[in-house]
């Protein structure tokens, strides 16, 4: 910036700007694709679950969600009615 | 036991084909025995930017369909001994690049070289896919820039998530992160993303600051690797990469404003 810029009034500082934008945007995009392994423990827990009880693909549900400080691991299987 | 290196960035145009190429030449003088390669199918650049763009008789696609054997693809650079260059075709059919044909490409260069530097294409479509699955180390090119640091992102994840080693539960692809376009003067200004910046979003080790420079564009207009435009700090970066990818410890240079005059400063300029 040179010294009649100064007088001039100056171009914006910008860069901080853009780097909150990032933080916020990639956290989140971050935390959207979740972790790699989810599928494949679905997979692996359909398996073993499917040994002893019927249960469809579709009746399980694996998720991962930040609560604060904490990564949550979230299971979910329905069972089918009971005959 | 040779090691591939794969240059990407998710955003083009950010310096990946400039910097394959001036960090296959450093590899290159520092007497390794090198090749890289042009993954970019349809849109041919490297051989331009090496400067063997009319010796190109065989490519990639030609290999890999069986058209070739390997050693007609590939060019031996004219300045450095140890470095050859394997373009690609400029063919539009997507698919001429095939899992199969490079891995065995991939298996035949490792016998001869030391390292194998893959140029990939911008974006995140198979041709990028396929620079990076085999790679051991990844070179992500990313300018201070909002949409260049947020694509290098989605570019670590593909890394981490679609690569052999990931695939195979290997140890994971070594990142490197390579910062170019940078303007020491507009980042005191508050205009441009620090080095700092660029890495806490990232948390990607850096590689080494490229400096914004009209070298740049001197050197690809002549067909000339950046890294022998000799006394300039461009070169003298690169220099600076190759050594610390080889473990040698190197000060970053060329990330403070140079000083300018009294009379610029009160005139501008």
């Amino acid at each position: 910036m040179s010294f009649l810029d100064y007088f001039l009034g100056s171009r914006k500082k910008t860069a901080h700007v853009a780097k909150d934008r990032l933080k916020l945007i990639l956290a989140h995009e971050r935390d959207a694709d979740g972790p790699d392994f989810l599928p494949a423990l679905q997979e692996e827990l359909l398996a073993v679950i499917a040994k002893y009880i019927p249960v469809d693909k579709e009746n399980i549900k694996v998720s991962m969600e930040r609560r604060g400080d904490f990564e949550v691991l979230e299971l979910n299987i329905l069972f089918p009615d009971q005959h | 036991m040779a090691k591939i290196i794969v240059i990407t960035s998710g955003k083009g145009g950010v310096g990946k084909t400039t910097t394959s190429a001036a960090f296959a030449s450093g590899l290159a003088l520092r007497g390794y025995r090198t090749v890289v390669i042009d993954f970019d199918v349809g849109l041919r650049n490297l051989d331009l930017i090496m400067g063997c763009e009319r010796r190109v008789v065989y490519d990639l696609i030609n290999v890999i369909q069986g058209e070739a054997k390997l050693q007609q693809a590939l060019i031996k650079d004219k300045r450095c001994e140890n470095l050859y260059v394997l373009p690609t075709s400029q063919t539009r059919d997507k698919d001429a690049l095939t899992t199969a044909g490079v891995t065995a490409v991939m298996d035949e260069l490792r016998k001869e070289f030391d390292y194998i530097v893959c140029d990939s294409p911008a974006g995140i479509e198979s041709g990028a896919l396929m620079a990076l699955y085999h790679a051991d180390e990844a070179i992500v090119v990313t300018n201070p820039e909002v949409s260049s640091v947020r694509d290098s992102d989605r570019i670590l994840g593909i890394l981490a998530a679609r690569s052999r080693r990931a695939e195979q539960g290997e140890e994971p692809v070594k990142e490197h992160l390579l910062l170019t376009r940078y303007s020491p003067k507009r980042v005191e200004d508050g205009e441009m993303l620090s080095l700092e910046d660029v890495k806490e979003l990232l948390r990607t080790p850096l590689l080494g600051v490229i400096p914004e420079s009209e070298v740049i564009l001197q050197a690809s207009n002549q067909g000339i690797p950046a890294i022998h435009m000799e006394n300039s700090d461009v070169a003298e970066a690169y220099k600076d990469v190759v050594a610390r990818f080889l473990g040698e410890e190197r000060p970053l240079r060329f990330i403070q404003p140079v000083k300018v005059g009294f009379f610029k400063r009160l005139f501008g300029g």
